[in-house]
């Protein structure tokens, strides 16, 4: 062995493009940060859209592209969030942000039987499975008559226009109170969007994100080193319902509508977002970022056309499995090699023991 | 007091026996070696050591623990390391990468705690150059010394070895053999399978030979090769 006294060695995950990127996201964030003194009500509320879409999208990333958890039931999480904000604010009477942190904790809580059904099941079987416990929740929460049983309800009059900061915001900015709540709902959508994002950057750069890669390359190499699957699995399942959860009651606080058929929407919370990931690119960050931008468009491109937008929608995700299984951000990364959130641990010697390392 | 101990080890698949009433005890610092003819179930006792198969009957005993009942990830924490017969590295991860989770894992330490012995074990196996490319671009040679490597990276007392030499040219093997005694010299057990006769007995002290998943002997090497059952069962079938 050689002789260390001093360490030659040094491990780095950073490239140059990811620093270059590090302030070019930054001047993003403080630009949509800002964009609500700029732009127009309705631009606020498609942006808003976008980053809540976004959040979601991460999520189902994280759970099918780093932990092999292909969940068709992530709906599950956004209904139960959203009706978990219902209920703080009609039953218990209290500020709307208050059912938002709430949403995660129950939403979290919810996964716990969730995850101890589902987990038995396997590959398409657990997808399935995921599917059918989100049914079931829908089912249930139909039957909650306070909060409009099958039908639905709306939020009071004015609990948005109440909500915690929307007066500051209605003041400073010299805008009416229900879009001042808009931008209120936008700066946290910012918030949750940042927060997602660096949450999961972080953990795939810790060494719980190397343990998941493990058991993503080989379960049983991975289990023969110390890493335990079930454990990670359990913990990623968690944390994207937690995550889905706070952004499902965002969703509805800006709705401010509710009916079970909308909140546990598969097409929209579940189908959507595996559309944006799929082809963004699965199991990068980039490629939800990537695809929630090309969603958006098309969105908008093929809103007059009625079902045949969902036809497109189809037939795209279909061409660009076939042709580009890892979506158009893989297609650019395989031929710039570029990453803006790099995991690389890469190993540099400053010794001359590791001529021949190549610089990654 | 011996490191790892058998008693009575059974599996069967189906009416397949393929660990028969298997008992054997390695002591702390030995180097032993497993020999028999293809599907005489060397691997599959490996396996049945580390957990990644559950034994059907009998009790596998490592520093003093019953582990019988053990998940691999809790056996290997204990310290039981191993190779594959056929590498699995996680090929998506570069060779560095393949050390420190196991490290990291195999030894409940921090990423930056196992860093430097990460590399100074890519060192010792000859592997420091390829440290950043991904596993999956490795050839078999390499493929064979990341397993040695990432086994090393868990800091295991007992070393399990699964015809790691299989496929080398003869100067390739004479390298790995130096590696293995030099692991074997810093004190941790071997159990080593393997079918080049030559390089086995140049590290082991004591021979133990399977067939059709039960011991047919055990002792030192000379008199294993010397008994006639086993020159029988083993060399007939190999020459």
């Amino acid at each position: 062995m050689a002789d260390h006294a001093f360490s030659p060695w040094k491990v780095e995950t950073r490239t140059r493009a990811s620093s270059a990127f590090g302030l070019v996201a930054l001047a993003v964030v403080i630009a949509a940060a800002a964009a609500p003194l700029f732009v127009s009500r309705s631009v606020i509320q498609d942006l808003f859209f976008i980053l809540t879409m976004l959040v979601l999208a991460q999520c189902w990333n994280l759970l099918a592209g780093y932990a092999g958890l292909v969940s068709v039931g992530q709906q599950a999480f956004v209904g139960f969030g959203a009706y978990t904000m219902f209920a703080v604010v009609i039953l218990a009477g209290l500020d709307p942000i208050v059912g938002i942190l709430l949403a995660g904790i129950t939403a979290s809580v919810l996964a716990i039987p969730v995850a101890f059904f589902a987990f038995r099941l396997q590959g398409a079987y657990f997808a399935i499975g995921t599917w059918v416990i989100a049914e079931v929740v829908r089912l249930l929460l139909a039957q909650w008559k306070a909060l409009g049983g099958g039908t639905g309800t709306s939020l009071p009059s004015g609990a948005t226009r109440e909500m915690f900061g929307v007066g500051l915001v209605s003041d400073w900015l010299g805008v009416r109170p229900s879009q001042a709540a808009d931008i209120v709902c936008y700066w946290l959508a910012l918030v949750l969007a940042c927060a997602t994002i660096g949450f999961i950057y972080k953990l795939l750069r810790s060494k719980q994100g190397l343990g998941l890669a493990a058991v993503r390359d080989n379960r049983e190499a991975a289990r023969s080193v110390g890493v335990d699957p079930g454990w990670m699995k359990s913990v990623v399942y968690l944390a994207a319902a937690l995550v889905t959860g706070i952004a499902g009651a965002l969703i509805y606080v800006q709705k401010a509508r509710i009916s079970p058929d909308a909140a546990f929407s598969l097409t929209d919370w579940t189908a959507y977002v595996i559309f944006i990931v799929v082809i963004g690119g699965i199991g990068t960050i980039e490629g939800p970022i990537v695809g929630v931008i090309v969603f958006f468009i098309l969105l908008n491109l093929l809103a007059d056309y009625g079902s045949w937008y969902l036809l497109v929608l189809g037939l795209i995700g279909i061409i660009v499995m076939l042709f580009a299984p890892r979506g158009l951000w893989g297609l650019f990364a395989d031929r710039t090699g570029i990453q803006l959130f790099p995991v690389r641990r890469i190993l540099t010697g400053a010794s001359s023991t590791t001529k021949g390392v190549p610089h990654g | 007091m011996p490191i790892l101990a058998l008693d009575n080890v059974s599996k069967s698949f189906g009416a397949l026996k393929v660990a028969d009433q298997v008992s054997f005890a390695l002591e702390k610092g030995e180097a032993l070696g497993v020999i028999g003819p293809n599907g005489a179930g060397k691997s599959t006792l490996f396996n049945l050591i580390t957990g990644n198969l559950g034994v059907d009957g009998g009790t596998v005993t490592f520093d003093g623990a019953d582990v019988t009942r053990q998940p691999p990830m809790v056996r290997c924490l204990a310290g039981i390391g191993r190779t594959f017969q056929i590498p699995q590295p996680f090929e998506k991860l570069t060779v560095f990468e393949n050390l420190l989770v196991a490290a990291a894992f195999g030894s409940s330490r921090t990423e930056k705690d196992v860093s430097d012995r990460c590399a100074d074990i890519l060192v010792e196996t000859g592997l420091i150059a390829r440290a950043n490319q991904t596993a999956g671009s490795l050839g078999l040679l390499q493929r064979k010394r990341l397993e040695l490597a990432r086994a090393l990276a868990t800091q295991p007392k007992v070393l399990l070895l699964d015809e790691i030499a299989g496929g080398l040219t003869e100067g390739e093997c004479q390298e790995l053999v130096d590696t293995i005694r030099s692991i074997h010299a810093a004190g941790v057990s071997i159990v080593w399978v393997e079918h080049i006769l030559h390089a086995l007995t140049s590290v082991v002290g004591r021979l133990l030979v399977l067939d059709f998943g039960k011991v047919i002997a055990m002792g030192k090497p000379d008199d294993i090769m010397a008994s006639k059952s086993v020159r029988q069962i083993y060399l007939g079938i190999e020459v």
